[in-house]
C-alpha cells in the first residue's frame, strides 16, 4: 500500500473516531436531566471540539508536506515557551537572554531540522544555548536568584522546543519501507490517545491516586486501563510503521510510560507554581503544554529508539 | 476618521497578538457606565492592553490619561494620543497657565467618558510590586463622587518591554479587574487612597 494511501486512511479513521465522539457528546447533553448540564460532560465536550480543531489543523500541516509540519511545530514550540516562561521568575536583566530564546534559539532549531542537519540540531540547545543563555543573562548585571533564572530559562528552551523538535525530526529517518509522516502520526496518535483514555478510564474506574501530591487525577486505574488500550491501538496499526506487531507494542508501551511520567513531571511543576493549567489556549484542555507535556517526554525517546535500531 | 480607526484596531491587534492579553473580569463584568480605570503601572503599552481589553462599545467611550510631557514630544505622539485614543494629556508638573489636571479628567467624566489612569503617576521600574498612589484620585472622586473607580491589575506586561528595550518578549499578560469602589461620605483622602490600592494589590498573583 502507498503511504499517502495510508495517511488517508488513517485520517479518515480519525475523522470517523471524532464523528461517534461528537455524537456521544451531543447525547449526553441532550440526555442531561432537566437540561442542566454538568460541567464534566461541558468539559467533554469542549475537549472534543478542541480535539476537531487540533486534528484539522495537523491534516493542513501534512498535506502541506515537510515545511508546513515544521513550521507547524515551530509554532507549537512558540506557544509552549511563552506559556513556560510566562510563569517563571525573570528579571529585567533576563531580557536579552529571553530575545536570544524566543527569536535566535527557537527558530534556529527548527532550520536545522528542516535541514535534517542532525549533528547541530542534536546539540544546539543542550550545549550552545546551555552556554549563551547564562552568559546573557550575566551580561544583564544582576546576581539576584541568578542560577534559578538561568536555569529555568534553559530548561525551558529544553522542553518546549529541544524535545518538541523531535517530533518533526522524524521526517528525515531514512528507513527502508518508513514514511516519515507515518512515524509522526503512529507516535501522536498512541501517546495522545494513551492520554484520552486514562482520563476516560480514570473518570470510569479511577480510585488510587499514583501520586496524590502531584495529580489527584492520574489514578492506577486510569494508567493501566488508558495504556493498555492505547498499546492496543498502536498494535492495531502496525500497518502504517516499520515494526512487527510485537515490536510496535513494546515500542508504545515504552512512549505511552514516557508520556505519563512526563505528565507527572509537567504536574508537579505546576503545582510547584500554584497553578492547574499552563494556559488558556486549547478550550477544556488548558494551554499547549497541557496537552503537549506527554508528547515532550516521549518524542525524542521515539526518535532515537527508531533511528537506533531501525535505520540502516 | 477612517485612518484613525484602522490605527487603533491595528495598535489593539498587534498588543493582543503580542501578549495574548486575556481580560478576566473578577469583580464587575463589561457594562456602559461611567467607570475610572486604574491600574499599576510599568510601561508606555500600559493604557493600550487595559484599552484593548474593553469591548469595542465601550472601548469608544474610554479615553486613557497620559503625561502631557512625554506624549506631546513628537507628531506621531500628538496625533495618536490625541486622534486614535484620545487621551486626556495631563501636565504632571503643575503649572498657573495651564488647567489644573483634575479638571480635565472630570471634564471628561461629565462627558460620558469612562477614563484610563495610573495613580502610581509613574512607571514603576523597582522591585516594589505597587508604588504609593499620588492623591489626584481622591481630587478626582470628590468631584465625580458618583463614579465608580475599577481596579485593574496588568501582569506580565513589564516583562514583555522592560523600560530601555526594543525588542518586546511575547510573554503573555493577563488583565483582571475588581470590584468597583467609590469614595464614601466624608472619607478622608488617605483611607480612600489606601482602599483603592488595597483593592489594586488584592488582584496581583502570587509572586514566583
Amino acid at each position: 500500500m502507498h503511504e499517502p494511501m495510508q495517511l488517508r486512511m488513517v485520517f479518515g479513521g480519525i475523522f470517523a473516531v471524532l464523528l461517534v465522539a461528537s455524537a456521544v457528546g451531543a447525547a449526553l447533553r441532550w440526555r442531561a436531566p432537566g437540561g442542566r448540564v454538568s460541567p464534566t460532560i461541558d468539559n467533554l465536550n469542549a475537549r472534543i471540539n478542541a480535539w476537531w480543531v487540533m486534528v484539522l489543523v495537523l491534516a493542513g500541516a501534512f498535506w502541506a508536506g515537510k515545511p508546513g509540519i515544521v513550521t507547524l511545530f515551530a509554532f507549537v514550540s512558540f506557544m509552549a515557551l511563552r506559556e513556560f516562561v510566562s510563569l517563571v521568575y525573570t528579571r529585567r536583566g533576563d531580557h536579552r537572554a529571553l530575545a536570544l530564546a524566543f527569536f535566535v534559539f527557537l527558530p534556529l532549531q527548527y532550520v536545522l531540522v528542516a535541514m535534517d542537519w542532525y549533528g547541530l540540531y542534536s546539540i544546539l540547545i543542550p550545549v550552545y544555548a546551555f552556554l549563551f543563555l547564562p552568559i546573557f543573562a550575566a551580561l544583564g548585571n544582576d546576581t539576584q536568584r541568578f542560577l534559578e533564572r538561568s536555569a529555568k530559562l534553559s530548561y525551558a528552551l529544553l522542553i518546549c522546543v529541544y524535545c518538541v523538535s523531535y517530533v518533526p525530526a522524524l521526517l528525515a529517518l531514512r528507513i527502508p519501507d518508513g514514511d516519515g509522516r507515518l512515524l509522526i502520526v503512529w507516535l501522536v496518535l498512541v501517546v495522545e490517545s494513551s492520554d484520552v483514555l486514562q482520563y476516560v478510564w480514570g473518570k470510569l474506574a479511577g480510585r488510587h491516586a499514583v501520586a496524590p501530591a502531584l495529580s489527584p487525577s492520574k489514578t492506577w486505574e486510569g494508567l493501566i486501563g488508558g495504556v493498555a488500550s492505547s498499546v492496543a491501538l498502536g498494535c492495531a496499526l502496525w500497518w502504517i510503521t516499520p515494526f512487527t506487531l510485537w515490536q510496535a507494542a513494546v515500542i508504545a508501551l515504552v512512549v505511552d510510560s514516557m508520556g505519563f511520567l512526563g505528565g507527572l513531571v509537567m504536574s508537579a511543576i505546576k503545582r510547584d507554581r500554584g497553578i492547574k493549567d499552563w494556559g488558556t489556549m486549547i478550550e477544556g484542555h488548558g494551554g499547549m503544554l497541557d496537552r503537549l507535556d506527554s508528547v515532550i517526554f516521549a518524542a525524542p525517546i521515539f526518535f532515537h529508539v527508531v533511528r537506533y535500531w531501525w535505520e540502516p | 476618521m477612517a485612518i484613525e480607526r484602522l490605527t487603533a484596531w491595528a495598535v489593539c491587534g498587534f498588543a493582543r497578538a503580542l501578549t495574548g492579553a486575556r481580560a478576566m473580569w473578577k469583580g464587575c463584568a463589561p457594562v456602559a457606565e461611567t467607570r475610572v480605570y486604574y491600574g499599576n503601572h510599568s510601561s508606555h503599552a500600559d493604557f493600550v492592553l487595559i484599552w484593548a481589553a474593553l469591548p469595542v462599545s465601550l472601548r469608544v467611550r474610554t479615553r486613557p490619561v497620559a503625561g502631557a510631557d512625554y506624549w506631546e514630544t513628537s507628531r506621531l505622539r500628538r496625533w495618536l494620543m490625541h486622534e486614535v485614543f484620545r487621551a486626556v494629556l495631563i501636565d504632571r508638573v503643575p503649572s498657573n497657565d495651564r488647567v489644573d489636571p483634575v479638571a480635565r479628567m472630570a471634564h471628561a467624566l461629565e462627558q460620558d467618558d469612562s477614563l484610563i489612569l495610573f495613580p502610581e503617576g509613574t512607571r514603576n521600574t523597582t522591585d516594589e510590586i505597587l508604588l504609593p498612589f499620588k492623591s489626584g484620585v481622591y481630587h478626582l472622586a470628590r468631584a465625580c463622587p458618583d463614579v465608580h473607580f475599577v481596579p485593574v491589575w496588568i501582569e506580565n506586561l513589564n516583562r514583555v518591554m522592560p523600560k530601555g528595550e526594543i525588542v518586546p518578549i511575547p510573554l503573555l499578560c493577563t488583565i483582571t479587574f475588581g470590584t468597583p469602589l467609590r469614595l464614601r461620605d466624608g472619607e478622608a483622602k488617605d483611607d480612600f487612597v489606601g482602599r483603592l490600592r488595597e483593592s489594586l494589590l488584592a488582584l496581583c498573583p502570587p509572586r514566583a
